[in-house]
């Protein structure tokens, strides 16, 4: 059985705000990215245009248990059930099943500081570490940064009693989820399911591990594929989660369809050479069949030195393809980056800007990924 | 060559390799006679100091290595040696090039104390993240950046055994394991792959974890002695006490296996999950998504309440766990929970967390494969309100075809996995 699956919500915010109308606006008109140079320098990032929490996410007690990753997660798949018109339907959302694609791991700063420099000198640290993080750190922290907490507030918050699971694994967790829902239902083994992922680039811890690894920009902005002469990436803190539902299903309720799903690959180059990602991402874009001239090429590409070339060689091979990447428009987001390019060729489908649409990604480290979408 | 199919007219999953690494021991045959034997491996921790802890014991899996480790390359090690066995049990594919796909639940990663420190030691004045940032920024410490992604084990665990596609890390915080293994199940019945190779595997117990779960009074306190502080179902439990391990299970299409001469181990028959929006730790006081969750995998199975021989219990050993899933036990089995086997394996390896799930599968499988069942240890004070066979202290041969085998978690996950003997020769 392979069914066809279609996108039937869309819930998107981003340094340009949230919903679909700001998204589509940069889309059609090419606006200049909106980039904060200052406030994590040497590091620019795209900041998130603040969100009315009490819009999405009502209770402060539930705002207060959730760190701002997991309160843009939860605030954003709210989006997307209100654009799926399912926000209110008690039984749909006891059947939605849900993928996200996390990272986690938030730290207490003022704690982290206050311990690391008190060890300072220390021969016998492990006393001390003990005693200052019994003492020291919030109990409800450990859930407001654990990975499957998004998922479990997002349950909360919306009261979705179907299943959760939560993808880890960077770049590539965002492509696997999407890729997993498709395949469920377009098999059959599920009816609907609202899948995507969260990044909030506001964090040292955040920028921390990319910083170690030699990933990160420094200095101003420059478009995600004209940055060869000083590569990285700029993380941009995003949201974006998709309701993806059987087109019957779709259907028989009247719903809404902003685009058909046709595909979803992905695969894993070791990357012990160049040119592995070029044709690692080639197989892949081959395996999505035939691609008809002037379609929309959504790229959630880092802008890291060598992949980025390798992935812009893959989409030039394309019939005459319209480049856009959604790092110049929303930064890097990490886990968000691959279904905020799906939602943003969604929305571009919706809008007529053209007919079909591919969607690539190539994880910063690892992982490699591409989608189909075609208009409804 | 003839095709099976399920009830549903789904490929059949078959279960042609196992593997576990538990602080009982390496292998299913250490773990297997420690288990049947009722001996704990639990233990006080010795990997850091435990001054000023609530909590000073776990069941860590002390015995791989002698330098000092992190998690994630503990995590990896407990995982290479239980896909090493488990693939070799299978006889599938070539060394380095398993002929399927992978899926992993792994424990979330996160840079550790000794690794802050050795930023820290970089730069001078305040530790703060500014200043580990221009650390990091010096590129001295490159390592750290693929050691401490999300995705690195499972990366490593797919170049290490060549399995094919893009592998999945998961969590489903406490039911990861059988969430990795459910995975496995939905991929060969969409007929995208032929073969899995799940995995659940956590050696997460370092002091900031152990704090973590201390600070939400989620732990045992009764350190001594430390091999009787997990006591599931007793009326004198108090919380759950931390384990490590790893649990990897070979899945195959039936026919795939028998095509190919394997010896079938069991099949996994269904598979059942729900959401709880109760709470973000605590599970719905009805047990309604506990139920369902039962329920939804006997349903898959094709099976109902009466076919199931044993229930290989969550049993945390934490107050309000225990009584929930006796009573969602109650539910669904009715009037033969009174003499339905239901045991905890937590009572002697601890709560595996992100591995249990598949830990708790290879031992359902054993269960099954051997004929009798583990004991729940420590049980000496019975709880009147939640009257169980939890198969007290002494392990018990039964004869054993069908096995539920449940896992919950934080955040409102609920896993359940019927697993069955192999089919009778068709």
């Amino acid at each position: 059985m392979k069914r066809d699956v279609v996108i039937t919500g869309i819930g998107l915010a981003s340094s340009l705000g949230e919903g679909l109308e700001p998204h589509a606006a940069a889309l059609a008109a090419g606006q200049a990215p909106i980039v904060d140079t200052e406030s994590f320098a040497p590091y620019p990032v795209h900041r998130l245009k603040p969100l009315e929490l009490d819009r999405q996410i009502p209770k402060k007690s539930d705002q207060r248990q959730m760190e701002p990753w997991q309160r843009l997660g939860v605030y954003t798949a709210g989006l997307a059930l209100d654009s799926a018109g399912l926000k209110e339907d008690a039984q749909t959302k006891s059947e939605l099943q849900v993928i996200v694609a996390a990272g986690g791991g938030e730290r207490d700063h003022a704690v982290d500081s206050a311990i690391l420099t008190g060890l300072r000198g220390m021969n016998e640290t492990g006393a001390f570490l003990n005693e200052r993080l019994m003492g020291d750190l919030r109990p409800t922290l450990f859930l407001a940064q654990l990975s499957n907490l998004l998922a479990g507030n997002i349950s909360i918050v919306h009261g979705i009693t179907g299943a959760s699971r939560t993808f880890m694994g960077e770049e590539q967790a965002g492509v696997d989820a999407i890729r997993t829902a498709h395949a469920r239902i377009a098999s059959g083994q599920a009816e609907i399911m609202l899948v995507g992922g969260a990044y909030n680039a506001e964090r040292r811890d955040m920028l921390l591990l990319f910083e170690l690894g030699g990933f990160l920009r420094h200095g101003d902005y420059a478009p995600v594929f004209g940055r060869h002469s000083n590569p990285g990436l700029i993380v941009g803190s995003a949201a974006a989660f998709l309701v993806l539902e059987s087109a019957e299903r779709a259907a028989a309720r009247g719903a809404k369809v902003f685009a058909r799903l046709d595909n979803v690959v992905a695969d894993r180059s070791p990357r012990r050479a160049a040119g592995a990602v070029e044709a690692s991402l080639g197989k892949l874009v081959a395996e999505l069949g035939p691609v008809a001239p002037f379609a929309l090429a959504v790229s959630a590409a880092t802008g890291i030195a060598g992949i980025t070339t390798e992935e812009a060689n893959v989409i030039a091979g394309l019939n005459q393809a319209r480049r856009i990447a959604t790092g110049d428009l929303l930064g890097h987001a990490v886990e968000a980056a691959f279904p905020a390019s799906i939602a943003l060729a969604a929305a571009a489908l919706d809008a007529g800007h053209a007919s079909e649409a591919i969607v690539t990604g190539v994880g910063h480290w690892r992982g490699e990924g591409a989608a189909h979408l075609s208009k409804a | 060559m003839s095709t099976h199919r399920d009830a549903k007219g789904r490929p059949i999953v078959a279960v042609t390799g196992l593997g576990v690494v538990t602080s009982l021991g390496q292998g299913k045959d250490a773990n297997w006679e420690a288990l049947t034997a009722g001996r704990s491996g639990i233990h006080r921790i010795e990997r850091f100091p435990i001054d000023g802890l609530r909590t000073t014991i776990a069941g860590t899996v002390d015995f791989l290595f002698d330098e000092p480790f992190t998690a994630p390359e503990l995590s990896e090690k407990l995982a290479t040696l239980a896909a090493e066995e488990a693939v070799t049990q299978s006889g599938l594919g070539e060394a380095g090039a398993f002929p399927g796909e992978l899926f992993m639940a792994v424990p979330p990663v996160e840079i550790e104390w000794p690794q802050r420190q050795e930023l820290a030691g970089e730069i001078e004045g305040d530790a703060d993240y500014d200043g580990l940032l221009r650390a990091a920024a010096t590129h001295k410490y490159k390592a750290m950046h693929e050691l401490f992604l999300f995705g690195g084990v499972a990366d490593h665990i797919a170049d290490r055994f060549g399995t094919k596609g893009s592998p999945i890390s998961l969590s489903t915080a406490c039911s990861s394991g059988a969430t990795a293994i459910q995975m496995g199940v939905e991929a060969i019945r969409r007929g995208e792959t032929q073969a899995a190779l799940c995995i659940g595997t956590d050696g997460s117990v370092h002091a900031e974890a152990l704090i973590r779960f201390s600070l939400l009074s989620a732990l045992s306190t009764q350190n001594e002695p430390a091999e009787a502080a997990a006591k599931p179902f007793s009326k004198n439990r108090d919380g759950f006490v931390m384990g490590e391990g790893a649990g990897a299970l070979v899945l195959e299409d039936y026919d795939h296996a028998l095509a190919r001469g394997a010896t079938i181990l069991g099949i996994v028959a269904g598979c059942g999950e729900r959401g709880d929006g109760f709470h973000r730790t605590r599970s719905s006081p009805d047990g309604k998504p506990a139920i369902l969750a039962m329920q939804d995998a006997l349903a898959d199975a094709g099976l109902t309440p009466a076919d199931i021989d044993y229930i290989n219990a969550h049993g945390t050993s934490t107050p309000e766990n225990d009584k929930m899933e006796a009573m969602s036990c109650t539910a669904v089995f009715g009037e033969r929970m009174a003499e339905l086997p239901i045991s905890s394996n937590k009572s002697m390896i601890g709560h595996t967390l992100t591995a249990a799930g598949a830990v708790e599968a290879v031992f359902s499988f054993l269960t099954i494969a051997k004929g009798r069942i583990p004991p729940t240890i420590n049980y000496t004070q019975p709880d009147a309100a939640i009257p169980l066979d939890v198969v007290p202290n002494v392990a018990r041969d039964a004869k054993v075809r069908t096995v539920i085998s449940n896992s919950f978690g934080f955040g409102g996950q609920n896993t359940c996995l019927v697993l069955a003997a192999a089919p009778e020769a068709a």
